[in-house]
């Protein structure tokens, strides 16, 4: 299968994606199954298994208790004997309490049995900031994930790769965190009527540019793609690429583009420390420094807890005209 | 049991005493590194449970003091040897190391080091028994200590929730690394706390291989037939410190002897000599065919086994040439 482009598209909401997906695979095969905080009778908070439980019973489709870390072990050791199991914590701030299972056990298993086993298992969860959800329901995860050998980690922006990225993670023989974003499950986009697996690796140039680089994932591939808009009325061509793939990050991709632009912003919802504009702008160094035309800069949030208060909030997160201001700075303009 | 089956267990105990003790000395030679956890005092415990198990056909997982419990699930002793020594002939290819002995071709699903951390993972492997149909059952070996992590209550209710087949077995050797049970632990008996899930537990004496051994058989009988999960505490004692970081300064020497009267491997060898089952020249012509095993066969292998290849050192992060990473091929 290709990108799933060329062929007959229809339009579905992200979680309508997700859904499709996790429908398929359970038909596909009777060892995969799915788990979670309300996702049976209830369906999911975000609708992402609505139906299933009924489809497929409650032995496949499991509501789980409220033990994060108990239920994502369970799901790990059931992988061991070739269970497929699809892990959904409600919300990526829940996922700390499931860490000690996904990075000592599920990353490092393959590893440290010299082969013998592995942790075939996917786990899903909306990252991200929503609206006023405060400091505890507002974590932005990826950093953490991304930075642990033996775990894949990807981040769809389109209900394209939310749907195709599950099926391949699914059927990949290494553990799998997904993240998503708890605003982008009712966002709409084009997904192939044909079944269609999206790579776990790489990234994609979703707008080719040649001015400036700017690198996204998740729901700020959507602000660079606005930030783009905005550029060109400057007689800025902003190339935008999608890091789709978190870990492991596409150092080929990353050099491609930067290599044509010469000059890198990177865009992320989450603290600037230890995070992807800092990997990337390492990445950068290590691949075509003597390419640059100006120094890489990133576009992040502020280093705070995040508020509940609506304006500082918004103070707190960066934004499509952050990334414009960042630009403009960088070209003079 | 039979006495035939008794006085093989006893070999097979004394196999398991002899083979930790001699991994004390090449720890001091610095032959073994890392941590390093033993299991003297406590044999009973694994050779009486698996010995009533189907080895090779039921699951075993445990902590990092695994060992033992992997010999008994099958697993070549030379190759536990020579995993301790790093070696590319260990059963972990050398990545893994004391805590983490693994030899899946037996069933044994690995040593594990956070204290614990196999309470799900027996759980999760019981599911995929439970999805696969077959009458195998899990068996899942931790401390007392283990019992004071969250992952305990977390997956003793989802095993009575979903009714999974799984049998937790607690050694209680009455400390948490260095800290005393009834100083650490509000309620004492272990088996006791299980019942706020509605999980059948007993306790027994895990000093007595033959007790263990009738304990087990009901427990896993329970298990197997699909009733669901099981907790069987055993009491016992472990020689030497947690592991060998362990100045073990924190225990009576009063005590340490009341214990080493209840010794496994004597009691059991004092009772197949009462019964005229076996003599005391016999048992010790026993011991010196197990140490001349360990040292001529085992320590051997170990020794002489090459070491991993370090241009291999990346190899086991991720799965190699998994086409789904690239999207996969059409279906």
């Amino acid at each position: 299968m290709g990108q799933g482009r060329g062929g007959v598209m229809s339009e579905m909401m992200y979680w309508e994606a997700l859904r499709r997906a996790h429908d398929e695979e359970l038909a596909n095969d009777p060892m995969v199954i799915v788990m979670g905080e309300d996702i049976g009778v209830a369906g999911g908070t975000y609708k992402a298994t609505s139906g299933l439980y009924k489809k497929y019973g409650e032995a496949r489709v499991i509501d789980t208790p409220i033990s994060e870390n108990g239920y994502t072990g369970l799901g790990i050791g059931a992988s061991f004997l070739g269970v497929r199991p699809i892990i959904e914590i409600m919300s990526v701030n829940f996922a700390w309490l499931a860490m000690d299972q996904i990075f000592n056990t599920a990353a490092k298993v393959r590893y440290m049995s010299g082969g013998q086993l592995e942790a075939p298992v996917v786990i899903r969860s909306p990252g991200g900031t929503a609206h006023q959800l405060g400091s505890q329901h507002s974590a932005r995860m990826e950093k953490v994930f991304m930075g642990i050998a033996g775990l894949r980690v990807v981040t769809p922006s389109s209900p394209r790769q939310a749907y195709g990225m599950l099926k391949s993670a699914v059927r990949c023989n290494d553990p799998v965190f997904i993240n998503e974003h708890e605003l982008m499950y009712n966002m709409k986009g084009e997904v192939p009527d044909e079944e269609y697996f999206h790579p776990l690796e790489g990234s994609e140039v979703v707008r080719p540019g040649r001015d400036v680089t700017l690198f996204g994932y998740n729901i700020s591939v959507h602000w660079c793609l606005q930030a783009a808009d905005e550029l060109a009325k400057f007689g800025i061509e902003a190339e935008v690429v999608d890091l789709f793939a978190l870990s492991p990050l596409d150092r080929a991709g990353i050099r491609d583009s930067v290599s044509r632009t010469h000059r890198a912003v990177i865009v992320e919802e989450a603290e600037p420390a230890v995070g992807v504009g800092a990997e990337v702008m390492a990445i950068i160094n290590e691949e075509c420094f003597f390419e640059l035309d100006a120094a890489p800069v990133r576009v992040s949030a502020l280093n705070v807890p995040i508020p509940y208060n609506h304006g500082l909030e918004k103070a707190a997160l960066p934004n499509p005209q952050d990334v414009v201001v960042a630009v403009r700075k960088m070209f003079d303009v | 049991m039979k006495d035939a089956d008794k006085k093989r267990l006893l070999r097979e105990m004394l196999f398991a005493r002899r083979f930790e003790e001699r991994c004390y000395e090449a720890y001091v030679e610095r032959n073994i590194g890392g941590f390093l956890h033993l299991y003297p005092g406590e044999e009973a415990c694994a050779f009486g449970v698996l010995e009533a198990a189907r080895v090779g056909h039921d699951y075993v997982i445990t902590s990092y003091r695994d060992h033992v419990h992997a010999i008994k699930s099958g697993s070549d002793p030379k190759e536990v040897m020579a995993e301790l020594f790093a070696k590319e002939t260990g059963v972990s290819k050398g990545r893994g190391g004391s805590m983490h002995i693994f030899d899946v071709k037996h069933r044994f699903m690995g040593g594990y080091a956070l204290v614990g951390g196999p309470f799900p993972l027996a759980a999760g492997i019981a599911k995929g028994i439970q999805m696969q149909g077959g009458d195998e059952i899990c068996i899942c070996f931790l401390g007392d200590a283990a019992n004071n992590q969250g992952t305990f209550h977390e997956s003793l209710n989802m095993a009575k929730l979903w009714n999974l087949p799984v049998l937790y077995v607690c050694e209680n050797n009455l400390y948490g690394i260095g800290t005393r049970i009834d100083r650490s632990t509000a309620v004492l008996d272990q088996y006791k706390r299980v019942s706020g899930y509605n999980i059948p537990s007993a306790q027994e004496d895990g000093q007595d291989v033959e007790l263990v051994y009738k304990a087990a058989t009901r427990a896993i009988r329970h298990v197997r037939s699909g009733k669901g999960p099981y907790f069987l505490e055993l009491m016992t004692y472990r020689y030497r410190g947690h592991s060998m970081s362990d100045s073990n300064a924190y225990r009576a020497k009063k005590e340490e002897r009341m214990w080493s009267g209840r010794d496994p491997v004597i009691m059991l060898r004092d009772r197949l000599i009462k019964d005229g089952k076996l003599t005391l020249n016999e048992f010790k012509e026993m011991d010196t065919e197990v140490l001349d095993e360990i040292e001529n066969e085992v320590i051997r292998f170990a020794a002489e086994s090459p070491e991993p290849d370090v241009a291999e050192v990346e190899k086991y992060v991720l799965a190699e040439n998994d086409p789904w990473v690239r999207g996969g091929v059409a279906s």
